[in-house]
């Protein structure tokens, strides 16, 4: 097991797993995120009280929760880069970053979207919508100081630790509803035992989140990808994979 | 343990006296504080009422931003003539000369400050309640700014450009303790309990004093290529 997987702390390796996996993540994704989202947005029944409003959710919370996923999967990479000195696992998280980053956008705007038609406005300084903006802040920063360093090796390691600092955060975004007395509703999905949504609604909900997974995956592996040729490029396995391509 | 109580010992000596020879340096971001204060009632109209209800957050947000100023000469100066590099190949624990070098800093930087607060309030029209209490956060919160700071400045001492973006890295990772910074406060403007605040900052400065040290130790080492 441990050798199967310590395989991919070579580039070459890692190249490879990425180019198989994209084609596993990138269709599927898009097949998902189509079916979920026009399922969704035109065949769930309209919620008896917030109309045809309640739909973006469809977008909301799946960017919402990947936002988070993201972060954790970044932090995760940090860590492996940090303990195990691994090349690629830093690769990975820098190759995650902006994705997250994007991710966390598209959240805070469906939300402010959502927010004003529901609570009469498009911000307020609540705990959940704060701790959101700064998991935003927290991506900007990681990728900032990622792109600081001239040396990508040595900026990777900087950007690792500041990304682990950060993990702090998501416990706080996914409690906050709890904690604090908030504007924005508590968990609707993650009680499995006893979802507060109905089953019709639920389906479109759960497909769209699987395919922002496998998008978010996807596009973070090309991303991988193409940051290994940009730091490797100059190996000799690289020149070889773009003279078999001009063949 | 008496070498590692020397080593403390040595590096703080080291480096109180080092402050203490650029006094110019230390004052200023005091001066910076008292101006940041004297703008808002020039800013948002000396309504007494008003500025007792927006001082605290005044008074911390300018304890974040000077100390936030003043952050880079934790590690700078040593980076740059080499006794960074030294203590690394000297085989001292870093930990413990990254631990004592954030004291240093927490001691020249924000000790002061928590002294000058009793007349930023006066400025501020906040009431005794509100003194004591905002005294007590920053005691308790300003020792957590300098050990996030120093990670920060740790990671980005060898930028050529690290200013900005040390204060881009460190904004974000502050808010949550200028959040129950300013709620223990507001409560004791209401003369409310405000423990259960006091008790949060408390477990964040237990957490960060536990870990930070050791982040900033591997973040010199990083810095140190």
């Amino acid at each position: 097991m441990w050798k199967w997987f310590s395989q991919y702390a070579k580039p070459e390796k890692a190249y490879q797993l990425c180019g198989t996996l994209f084609r596993w993540f990138w269709l599927p994704s898009l097949l998902l995120i189509l079916v979920g989202t026009v399922w969704g947005l035109v065949f769930a029944p309209q919620d008896y009280q917030q109309g045809d409003s309640f739909r973006i959710i469809y977008i909301h919370v799946p960017s919402a929760l990947l936002s988070m996923s993201a972060y954790v999967a970044m932090a995760v990479a940090a860590l492996v880069g940090l303990v195990w000195q691994w090349r690629t696992a830093y690769m990975a998280m820098i190759a995650i970053a902006p994705v997250g980053a994007v991710m966390t956008f598209i959240a805070l705007f469906t939300g402010a979207a959502w927010g004003k038609p529901m609570w009469g406005t498009w911000w307020i300084w609540d705990a959940r919508l704060t701790s959101q903006l700064i998991l935003l802040f927290l991506y900007l920063g990681v990728i900032a100081l990622y792109s600081a360093f001239d040396d990508k090796q040595q900026g990777g390691k900087a950007a690792g630790i500041m990304a682990l600092v950060g993990v702090v955060n998501i416990p706080i975004i996914h409690y906050s509803v709890e904690w604090w007395n908030t504007l924005h509703q508590g968990a609707t999905i993650t009680k499995f035992d006893k979802p507060s949504i109905a089953p019709e609604m639920l389906w479109p909900l759960l497909i769209n989140l699987l395919g922002f997974a496998l998008f978010v995956a996807a596009v973070s592996i090309k991303r991988m990808r193409n940051e290994i040729v940009r730091r490797e490029i100059h190996r000799p396995w690289i020149k070889s994979l773009f003279l078999e391509n001009e063949k | 343990m008496s070498s590692s109580f020397s080593i403390i010992n040595g590096v703080m000596r080291r480096d109180l006296i080092l402050a203490f020879r650029q006094k110019a340096e230390l004052a200023q971001p005091l001066m910076f504080v008292l101006m940041v204060v004297t703008l808002f009632p020039l800013g948002v109209g000396p309504s007494p009422e008003l500025l007792q209800r927006i001082g605290p957050g005044i008074i911390w947000i300018a304890a974040i931003l000077s100390g936030l100023m003043g952050m880079e000469r934790m590690f700078r100066d040593d980076y740059h003539d080499g006794s960074t590099e030294q203590m690394l190949v000297s085989g001292m624990p870093m930990v413990l000369v990254s631990a004592a070098k954030i004291f240093c800093h927490w001691l020249v930087s924000f000790v002061p400050l928590i002294i000058l607060t009793p007349l930023l309030a006066v400025f501020l029209n906040l009431t005794w309640d509100m003194t004591v209490a905002l005294m007590i956060t920053l005691l308790i919160g300003t020792p957590v700014l300098s050990m996030l700071g120093a990670i920060g400045v740790a990671l980005t001492v060898g930028l050529r450009k690290g200013g900005l973006i040390l204060s881009l890295l460190l904004i974000p990772v502050f808010i949550p303790l200028l959040i129950f910074a300013t709620s223990a406060i507001e409560s004791a403007s209401m003369r409310l309990p405000y423990l259960p605040q006091l008790a949060i900052m408390g477990a964040i400065l237990l957490l960060t004093a536990a870990l930070a040290p050791v982040a900033v130790s591997y973040a010199l080492k990083v810095s140190q290529h």
